[in-house]
């Protein structure tokens, strides 16, 4: 038995850097959603034509594609990343492109009458938007999300293709040391595994929370 | 540094190299996945709890953790239980492996929405199970699985570029080798991201079409 505990050691550090880009990662994804999502059922064209170039340009390459780009050909144009900022942009961009269209089908989703019911009320658009229909929307978008967060957090291990290192990254460098390939490779994917049912966990437990003082109308 | 019209015309052919190796992984992955998850679809509806419940929990785990470390597992872990498998075949293992846990949710959506009337009408006609699931539930759960299974199989073709870290020299190793050889990105990594779009947007073209042909169960 080689020393385990220390090779666990680096591994446990590169599942913190994957849970720090997992966090930052959604964070910016989130954003962007609800930016391109809005844009999307905008009043004025040139802001859905921009949200719909935004999303269709990032969900038309794959993240792998576009890190490398964010990483090695923008410092050409003069804007020079470090391997985390290119993976939180990278990742938020992507899936944020992809969590956009759950925003829009979400915001789509709720019945005419509610919006009829925000112009008798006379209340405005964004009065509507953000007393009315966001509260309803969000709990359909909740469980798309969880799917996508989980998505972000596999999306993660591509970083470490850019030296970030993240779980992925030490899986290989325990595998370069020891020269063992089962245990660096396997104890990884259980925690990936173990982060995926941690996140799906948290979202049904605030799925729960949020339906709380919603019942009786119609999701 | 500028476009340079030149040195694309001079990197086409090794790019070219590259695109059909990433076309061939793309269609073998595709069928492998097609299979596989049918086998999952049949497994977990299997009258074994046993058999249903370990391969429930294999897609469940499969499909959590992320394909670039179960690329490297198939590529570094199985040669030490000696199986050598060549590069390209280890990728498309891996992405026949990892998209069909997803299709294998089609397939079972598929095969859920065959009306219960269906399988009454096989029983009545004295079919055996062989027959039942051949000439009547598949051919009636399949056509409108098509677009769905699609979509998939246009993600998988996105995610290729991860064959490139298990060293298979499709489009997106061509594209880093050649940044390498002569530290020019812009235009190789510039040609991979154009290339992968206006392919995807094709597909969505294309994926129209199937749902409107395949979309709808005849009645």
């Amino acid at each position: 038995m080689t020393q385990w505990s220390g090779y666990l050691g680096l591994i446990l550090q590169g599942a913190l850097v994957t849970i720090e880009l997992t966090l930052m990662g959604s964070v910016l994804a989130l954003i962007m959603a609800f930016l391109a999502g809005m844009g999307r059922v905008s009043r004025f064209f040139i802001v859905r034509a921009l949200a719909t170039t935004y999303i269709e340009f990032f969900r038309g390459t794959s993240i792998f594609v576009q890190l490398f780009w964010a990483y090695f050909v923008l410092p050409f144009a003069g804007l020079s990343l470090t391997p985390l900022q290119a993976g939180v942009l990278a990742l938020g961009l992507n899936v944020g492109a992809y969590a956009a269209e759950v925003v829009r089908g979400a915001i789509l989703s709720v019945g005419r009458e509610q919006y009829e019911a925000c112009t008798a009320l006379n209340l405005g658009r964004w009065q509507g938007m953000r007393h009315v229909i966001l509260p309803q929307a969000l709990l359909v978008m909740l469980p798309t999300f969880g799917n996508n967060a989980i998505e972000l957090l596999k999306a993660t291990s591509v970083v470490s293709l850019i030296s970030l290192a993240d779980l992925t990254f030490q899986a290989q460098v325990v595998r370069s040391q020891t020269g063992s390939t089962l245990m660096p490779f396997l104890s990884v994917l259980i925690i990936y595994f173990a982060l995926a049912l941690i996140i799906s966990w948290g979202v049904r437990t605030l799925e729960r929370r949020m339906a709380r003082g919603l019942d009786g109308v119609r999701v | 540094m500028a476009w340079d019209w030149d040195f694309v015309r001079e990197i086409m052919p090794t790019l070219i190299q590259g695109v059909k190796i990433t076309i061939l992984a793309t269609i073998l992955g595709s069928i492998l996945a097609a299979i596989v998850g049918l086998g999952i679809a049949l497994a977990r509806r299997s009258e074994n709890r046993f058999v249903s419940r370990s391969v429930g929990w294999f897609a469940e785990f499969i499909r959590g953790t992320p394909l670039l470390v179960q690329l490297y597992f198939i590529f570094y872990v199985l040669p030490d239980i000696g199986i050598l498998l060549p590069p390209l075949v280890a990728g498309v293992i891996g992405l026949g492996l990892h998209y069909g846990t997803y299709t294998a949710e089609v397939y079972r959506a598929g095969i859920d929405n065959v009306p219960r009337g269906q399988w009454e009408a096989a029983k009545a006609c004295n079919l055996n199970g062989r027959h039942t699931w051949t000439h009547i539930i598949l051919p009636q759960a399949i056509p409108p699985m098509i677009p769905a299974l699609a979509n998939y199989f246009i993600a998988m073709f996105k995610e290729t570029p991860l064959l490139s870290a298990i060293t298979v020299l499709e489009l997106m190793n061509q594209a880093k080798s050649v940044a390498n050889t002569y530290y020019r990105y812009i235009e190789p990594m510039t040609l991979v991201g154009a290339f992968f779009l206006v392919i995807s947007l094709c597909s969505v073209v294309l994926l129209r079409w199937l749902e409107h042909r395949y979309g709808r169960i005849e009645r």
